[in-house]
């Protein structure tokens, strides 16, 4: 256990796990989610009351569900940074947020395009959308408060703490449906009680939420690398490397 | 497959261009995901390789090693 967290520490050593990581994991992602999109696309019926529109679905939950689940990831790395100044969590957190914040764009931009055959509107300032664009201010202003900070070690805890602030929106995000008279749907899918949604629609949403979580960890991963061959360029491994031809 | 024809799965029923423009965004913004670290990556190790290079022909001249460390 403890020589695992102490490998975890040593980046030639992620760098190489990454790596054999992603060789697998990224075809496997891409394959997942050509699959689960084409399943929801074409095969199966449309819904009984949005018909075709709901299609946008498969992606729309996908990117929402990964979108939150990333801020988790940035905000756990971000206090493992500030608690125990580990850089390789400082990395993590520094990778997760243009991952982060490409997926709520995507959850934002296909929730519009979806809002306007089946609400009438592209946009509206309800609970869940609007807790949705401070997640997505969110993840930018930790991109842009990085970048702000000549001392990088200042940047990276004051990143840490915007994104320990921010999990505040998290809860509210999940229960924004609930709390709130609101257009957008509740959930359909529970871990606890039954679920609204008919297993053939079921089964390829889970399979593109499946693959939307591994091209997370694949885009997190392939971040962390070139961050970690950036702040490791003046050591010897690193030097091999480029020798070696990258 | 749900949809009749190629023209009947374009049309949706009249929901295409929704339908569509949502998948067409979403992949290219998971494309751009994908391809940005690799980009990025490449261009840090070809400048690398050039500081090592401009290291050996400067260590050349003035006749010392080019690894200071390591």
């Amino acid at each position: 256990m403890w020589s695992f967290f102490h490998k975890l520490g040593s980046p030639p050593w992620l760098y190489r796990i990454s790596g054999s990581i992603l060789r697998w994991l990224l075809p496997l992602a891409v394959l997942g989610l050509v699959v689960g999109v084409l399943w929801g696309l074409l095969y199966t019926a449309p819904d009984f009351r949005q018909g075709n529109s709901y299609r946008i679905m498969y992606i729309h939950v996908p990117a929402a569900v990964v979108a939150l689940a990333g801020y988790y990831v940035m905000a756990i790395a971000g206090a493992i940074n500030l608690i125990w100044r580990m850089k390789i969590a400082d990395v993590a957190m520094l990778a997760a947020a243009p991952v982060g914040a490409a997926l709520t764009f995507v959850a934002l931009v296909t929730g519009a395009i979806w809002g306007k055959p089946t609400w009438g509107t592209w946009w509206v300032w309800d609970a869940r959308i609007t807790s949705m664009l401070i997640l997505l201010f969110l993840y930018l202003g930790v991109i842009a408060l990085y970048e702000a900070y000549d001392n990088k070690t200042a940047a990276s805890r004051a990143c840490a703490v915007l994104a320990l602030v921010g999990t505040v929106n998290i809860p509210i995000i999940y229960k924004s449906v609930d709390w709130w008279y609101s257009l957008h749907q509740p959930a359909s899918i529970k871990f606890t009680g039954g679920s609204t949604i008919d297993p053939s629609m079921l089964y390829p949403l889970l399979l593109c939420i499946v693959s939307f979580y591994a091209l997370f960890t694949c885009a997190l991963l392939a971040n962390m690398r070139v961050a970690i061959l950036d702040r490791e360029r003046r050591t010897g491994w690193v030097q091999r490397l480029v020798e070696e031809g990258g | 497959m749900y949809f009749d024809s190629f023209q009947a799965a374009m049309a949706m029923g009249g929901h295409g261009v929704y339908v569509w423009s949502a998948y067409g965004i979403t992949a290219l913004v998971i494309a751009q995901l994908v391809l940005w670290p690799s980009a990025r990556k490449k261009r840090l190790v070809a400048e690398l390789r050039g500081e090592q290079r401009r290291r050996a022909g400067a260590s050349q001249e003035t006749g010392q090693s080019d690894r200071e460390s390591s």
